[in-house]
């Protein structure tokens, strides 16, 4: 398989002597959605913000396409598209405006711009502000346009750090087809996400960084057969006793009304509310406390954390 | 120079034109009304009494210098305004992950700065119509000379708008240097006319230069030699073309 992207031995130390990055080493491969995950300040940014040629490299190599960045930036600036974490748009001139400089910076004239500024705009129903400023548009929409704009050369590599942060839950699945769709087209994505349930629902592949190292790299269903228990929060319509033994299961009152059972993946829900019926509490709703790479990714840098 | 790149610098130079033009009210007519100011004080009022200088009305002598006075500021502040806003808005980045040379970047930035000055100059050349009528003893030297100094104050603006932290580094800059460097530059004096002293110190002070170039450009009178002058000014635009070039290669105020 080739690769999209190649990061070797990569360092990173900021002039204050913060280290930021210790020796990643990450690949990924062409036309993969792959999930960059780490806790906050953990070095996600830095590493875009390295591929994205805004960051310095202390050491390290990184290749785009098979190129490497240091000697050829030009080569993976063309290849690549970048939406980043922050909102970095000129609030005072028309979005049209921007989308038409940016692709000017990309050599693609005006003519040819103004196509593919409809065209993105409309993919992403932002065309009737195409007149209006950044300032004018709701946190939804600059979204949208940074994302309009880092395709308007048409990359083969997107990079997108937080791309849903502060949007409504019926955008962001909108958002998600429109990212399924880029990358049914060809386009290797990469994505950033404080979502675990966004990147576990679009990905392949991941890797979790965490205090600058790569803690995980592995597919996404070696992930889920690495966790192992499932914990549930369960709603009954009778008061729970304080003190009650499940065979197999971990059980821990919330309230009244409420608990929460650990289980083994094995355990099947019907087993579990069979067990509860043995102390006469009918479950009215049973859902998984948090999706199981959330689980994973809490376990694996808290174990890191205690390292 | 291939195609993308022409794109390219077409682009940046069009937004900036863009953005000095849709804002002129901020960027060109304020020149225009403190040269007006300028004419009717210093010219009318006081001129009158202070009567001839090197066989030229006091408001004759000093229009050459009231005119390149707006050039330096407006081309210094049009690129390190333009420039620190992207960089404080994060816009710049836009343009930085972008294959753009880094000289055409700065050559992108440069002339929007020299547009301004050029509109801003003229405009304030046709307020200087309505109160003199000096013929210009060489328009082509007037022109280079506008360029050259808008040119170089652009570099300079942009590599102040690379060091700044703050809109106040801005500000800094533009009062405790140009100014006093534009007003001590002989817009409103002969330098012939300073005790020895000063007339020393003002060979370090490269307005001076301008200011007596552009006078003899307008007024035929030179004060200070034209090839000096030429050769100051083309030799600081190297030094801080290629300064600027190192600063945005090292990726100074701009990369991590």
């Amino acid at each position: 398989m080739e690769k999209a992207l190649e990061i070797i031995g990569l360092n990173k130390v900021y002039r204050n002597n913060i280290r930021a990055l210790e020796n990643i080493n990450l690949t990924v491969e062409k036309g993969d959605l792959f999930a960059f995950l780490g806790p906050n300040g953990a070095g996600k940014s830095t590493v875009i913000g390295i591929i994205s040629s805004l960051v310095r490299i202390t050491s390290g190599d990184v290749y785009v396409l098979g190129e490497n960045i240091k000697k050829n930036p030009d080569f993976a600036k063309r290849n690549i598209g970048l939406v980043p974490q922050e909102y970095n748009l000129c609030q005072f001139i028309p979005i049209e405006e921007t989308m038409i400089s940016v692709a000017g910076y990309f050599g693609i004239n005006r003519k040819d711009a103004e196509k593919k500024t409809y065209t993105l705009f409309n993919q992403l129903g932002i065309w009737h502000k195409r007149k209006n400023t950044p300032r004018e548009l709701s946190g939804g929409m600059k979204r949208r346009l940074m994302i309009a704009r880092a395709l308007i050369h048409s990359p083969k590599i997107l990079i997108l750090d937080e791309p849903t942060a502060g949007v409504d839950t019926e955008l962001r699945l909108t958002m998600w087809d429109f990212f399924q769709e880029l990358n049914r087209q060809g386009v290797t994505i990469i994505l950033t996400t404080h979502y675990l349930e966004e990147a576990e629902r679009l990905c392949k592949n991941l890797a979790i960084i965490h205090k600058g190292k790569i803690i995980q790299r592995s597919t996404m269903s070696e992930v889920f057969s690495m966790k192992k228990n499932h914990t549930y929060i369960i709603k009954t319509s009778e008061l729970i006793i304080d003190s009650i033994q499940l065979k197999g299961l971990l059980f821990k009152k919330i309230d009244q009304n409420t608990c929460e059972v650990m289980a083994d993946e094995s355990v099947s829900v019907t087993y579990i509310i069979n067990e509860l019926k043995n102390f006469n509490l009918n479950v009215i709703n049973i859902i998984s406390k948090r999706n199981r790479l959330e689980e994973l990714f809490m376990d694996l840098t808290k174990e890191e954390v205690s390292v | 120079m291939n195609n993308a790149i022409l794109i390219a610098y077409q682009t940046i130079v069009r937004k900036e034109f863009v953005r000095f033009a849709r804002i002129w009210i901020q960027t060109i007519l304020p020149s225009v009304i403190t040269i007006f100011l300028y004419i009717t004080i210093f010219g009318n009022f006081i001129g009158d009494r202070i009567g001839n200088v090197d066989s030229f009305h006091y408001i004759d002598y000093i229009i050459p210098g009231l005119i390149i006075m707006p050039i330096i500021s407006n081309s210094y502040m049009n690129v390190v305004g333009s420039f620190y806003s992207s960089r404080f808005q994060k816009s710049h980045e836009e343009l930085f992950v972008s294959p753009v040379p880094n000289w055409i970047i700065l050559l992108g930035y440069v002339t929007g700065g020299v547009m301004r000055a050029f509109v801003v100059g003229f405009a304030v050349y046709i307020v200087t119509t309505l109160f003199t009528s000096i013929p210009i003893a060489n328009v082509a030297l007037v022109i280079l000379l506008t360029f050259l100094t808008a040119f170089l104050f652009s570099i300079a603006g942009f590599i102040n708008a690379v060091y700044a932290k703050s809109f106040d580094d801005i500000n800094i800059v533009t009062t405790f240097v140009l100014t006093p460097l534009t007003y001590l530059g002989g817009t409103f004096y002969s330098i012939a006319s300073l005790p020895q002293v000063w007339q020393d110190i003002s060979v370090f002070n490269p307005i001076v230069y301008i200011i007596s170039s552009y006078r003899l450009a307008f007024l035929g009178v030179e004060e200070t030699s034209l090839v000096l002058s030429l050769s100051v000014i083309i030799s600081l635009i190297i030094i801080l073309f290629v300064t600027a070039l190192m600063l945005l290669s090292r990726g100074t105020g701009i990369k991590n």
